[in-house]
């Protein structure tokens, strides 16, 4: 018995293997050396840095996607609104760091000032403080992700109505945000930063320290996320995936795992979102939109659910494609994210990734 | 007190304690003098009475209709029950009352003396040591056969502690030994969705027996099992009796004849309540059970 049981027992243990943390390594000297390196030299440009910045922060909510939709089956339309909050936090900081700079040359935020406001609203209190502000970007996300899931879950809200939910949830916090008397910039959101922790934002060195930043968070989450799967805990989560009310029925509570992973996922795109402020220089309340949310879900299928690098690659692979097209053939971009998204569900239900797969067995 | 009356008072006790050594592990109740100050432990079934299921008039409708109708049914503790019946006759439905799943317009549903079940949660219910097999098996996928019984495994089913889980010797041992039993051990690391429809049936029975429960609930086991199989699903049950207490749900009366032996008592129910109760063969023979079987 005792070696049938050592037979089991073999496929289990390591993270990742000797492969897999290769191209970690790989990656994180892409990141923090070779890439910093070019970007010096001059073969790698600032335009390019910000992009790829950009997108960087996209994988990661792609790569938060995954754990919800492809490990628990539960189809989020409402991540772009923890992105969303986690960048308007970012962004309350980041105006306050603009001081007496603005056009109004006045203490307050210049957008207070032209509702002809006196004082800093209450939300603004922490604004002052970074640590306080980023536990905020933590916090709020964390907090509304809790409580919104703990309602849906325990009502035993599942699939499409789930999705319409989390669709209603972001569009609603979309049309509060265009308030002005919100207090967070109305349509027009945040921009014109000038400085984080008193530097200046706008000069190569800044970005290129955000840059890797961002893409050293993308690997921490990437090995957070596949540790997570790779634990008992991952497999009662695709177990609930696969056949919730057996979970129920084997004496797990589906509710706490369910709300975990949620709110997991929501914390990853609030950080995400806080990454995507200083390096893009904006924030508003567009990124709540439904389509903002959609889109994310649309990166993970194309990369390949249930896959933890699919996300990612797709993630590159579809904003790779929108800033080629939104140059050569502007008007067509909404057709080909389209017509992705259809050819994906039709031909390619394991994504990008589940095509190398199958071509790799094929040739096995 | 007078030194008379606390020397009588002492030779009482010390009778007492002699009756009490000479007769241990002989009575009804398990070696127990007697009830008083049991101490009930939170989780545990009480089954020192002998019953591991006790139902009482328990009705449920769905819009208007009388899914259940006053079912009143005991289950003693190791006990293989058949519960046998037509279409409709509500099953399933006493199946998710005592899960949890559907919760009884009135009557009450007790597992053990203590454990009242319709105060449960149907994962409580499961930790309890309620086992369930549903008609359709429900295996997980995406999972191979391997991980399907690990997650089965009775071990603490919170968050925290499934994130930090290994696999102790023995826990390997026991999904061996239940990969054993269920006749899959060479396909351990197969996908759980490859297998055929009886072999996910055995596994999702392997599954059960990985949550070490008291009771088991079985909802048509044999459904879609070849010949040889079904044999093999019957030996398996009969081995199970006495250490759990099995209530099957079946419509294969050559299976439930295997079950019983000749000598145990099996239930039909119709329309929502308990319309026999007996061997087999008289339940076969009764007028009220062949004019429901072949139509009126």
């Amino acid at each position: 018995m005792t070696s049938a049981a050592m037979k089991l027992e073999q496929k289990r243990g390591l993270l990742l293997g000797p492969k897999g943390w290769t191209a970690v390594a790989i990656a994180l000297g892409v990141i923090c050396v070779l890439l910093p390196l070019l970007n010096k030299a001059g073969y790698f440009s600032d335009y390019a840095v910000q992009l790829t910045g950009k997108i960087l922060c996209y994988a990661i909510c792609a790569l938060a996607m995954d754990l919800i939709w492809g490990y628990t089956g539960i189809l989020s339309l409402g991540h772009g609104l923890f992105f969303a909050l986690g960048g308007y936090g970012m962004g309350m900081y980041l105006m306050r760091q603009i001081g007496r700079d603005g056009n109004y040359q006045s203490d307050l935020p210049d957008f207070m000032v032209f509702l002809n406001w006196k004082q800093l609203p209450w939300t603004w209190a922490l604004s002052d403080s970074f640590a306080a502000q980023m536990a905020l970007v933590v916090l709020v996300p964390g907090l509304l992700a809790l409580v919104f899931g703990w309602f849906a879950f325990r009502s035993r809200i599942k699939g499409v109505y789930f999705s319409i939910i989390t669709q209603a949830m972001t569009f609603a916090a979309m049309l509060l945000f265009f308030r002005n008397e919100t207090g967070f910039g109305g349509n027009n959101g945040f921009t014109d930063f000038k400085r984080i922790l008193g530097m200046p934002l706008a000069t190569p060195g800044m970005r290129i320290t955000l840059f890797v930043i961002t893409g050293c968070t993308l690997v921490g989450f990437y090995l957070l996320a596949r540790w997570i799967v790779n634990s008992k805990f991952g497999r009662v989560l695709q177990a609930v995936r696969d056949a919730e009310t057996r979970v129920m029925f084997t004496g797990y509570n589906p509710l706490a795992y369910k709300l975990a992973i949620w709110v997991l996922s929501a914390v990853m795109c609030a950080i995400a979102g806080a990454l995507y402020v200083p390096q893009v220089g904006i924030i508003n309340p567009s990124e709540m939109s439904p389509a903002a949310s959609i889109e994310i879900a649309i990166w993970a299928a194309v990369g390949g659910r249930a896959t933890l690098i699919g996300p990612i690659i797709g993630a590159f692979f579809v904003n790779g494609a929108k800033s080629w097209f939104t140059v050569a053939f502007p008007e067509f971009w909404l057709y080909f994210l389209g017509g992705l998204f259809i050819a994906v569900t039709l031909f390619l239900p394991q994504g990008i990734v589940g095509l190398f797969k199958r071509v790799s067995e094929k040739r096995a | 007190m007078t030194p008379d009356l606390m020397e009588a008072g002492s030779q009482r006790l010390q009778a007492y304690a002699e009756k009490k050594a000479s007769n241990a592990g002989s009575t009804e109740s398990g070696g127990r003098s007697a009830g008083y100050g049991r101490i009930a432990r939170l989780g545990e079934p009480d089954f020192t009475h002998g019953v591991a299921l006790y139902l009482d008039a328990i009705t449920v409708s769905f819009d208007g209709f009388r899914a259940l109708n006053a079912l009143s049914l005991t289950v003693n503790v190791g006990e293989l029950r058949c519960i046998i019946g037509p279409n409709g006759a509500g099953k399933t439905t006493m199946m998710d009352c005592i899960t949890g799943k559907t919760r009884p317009d009135t009557g009450t549903a007790h597992f053990g003396s203590t454990i009242d079940l319709l105060r449960l949660s149907e994962a409580d219910i499961a930790q309890v040591g309620i086992g369930r097999k549903f008609q359709k098996p429900t295996v997980y996928e995406e999972l191979s056969v391997f991980e399907n019984l690990e997650l089965a495994l009775a071990a603490d089913r919170r968050v925290r502690a499934s994130l930090f889980s290994r696999l102790s010797g023995e826990q390997l041992d026991r999904i061996a030994q239940v990969l054993t039993t269920i006749h899959l051990l060479d396909q351990a690391q197969r996908t759980a969705g490859l297998l055929s429809h009886g072999q996910k049936q055995w596994l999702e029975i392997g599954m059960l027996l990985m949550q070490e429960p008291k009771l088991l609930l079985l909802d048509e086991p044999v459904a879609g099992m070849t010949d040889e199989e079904t044999e093999r699903t019957a030996e398996l049950f009969l081995s199970l009796e006495g250490k759990h207490s099995l209530v099957v749900v079946e419509h294969d009366m050559k299976f439930v004849d295997q079950l019983t032996e000749g000598r145990k008592k099996v239930t039909v129910l119709h329309e929502g309540s308990v319309l026999a109760e007996g061997l087999l063969a008289e339940v076969q023979n009764n007028e009220k059970v062949v004019e429901v079987y072949l139509g009126r």
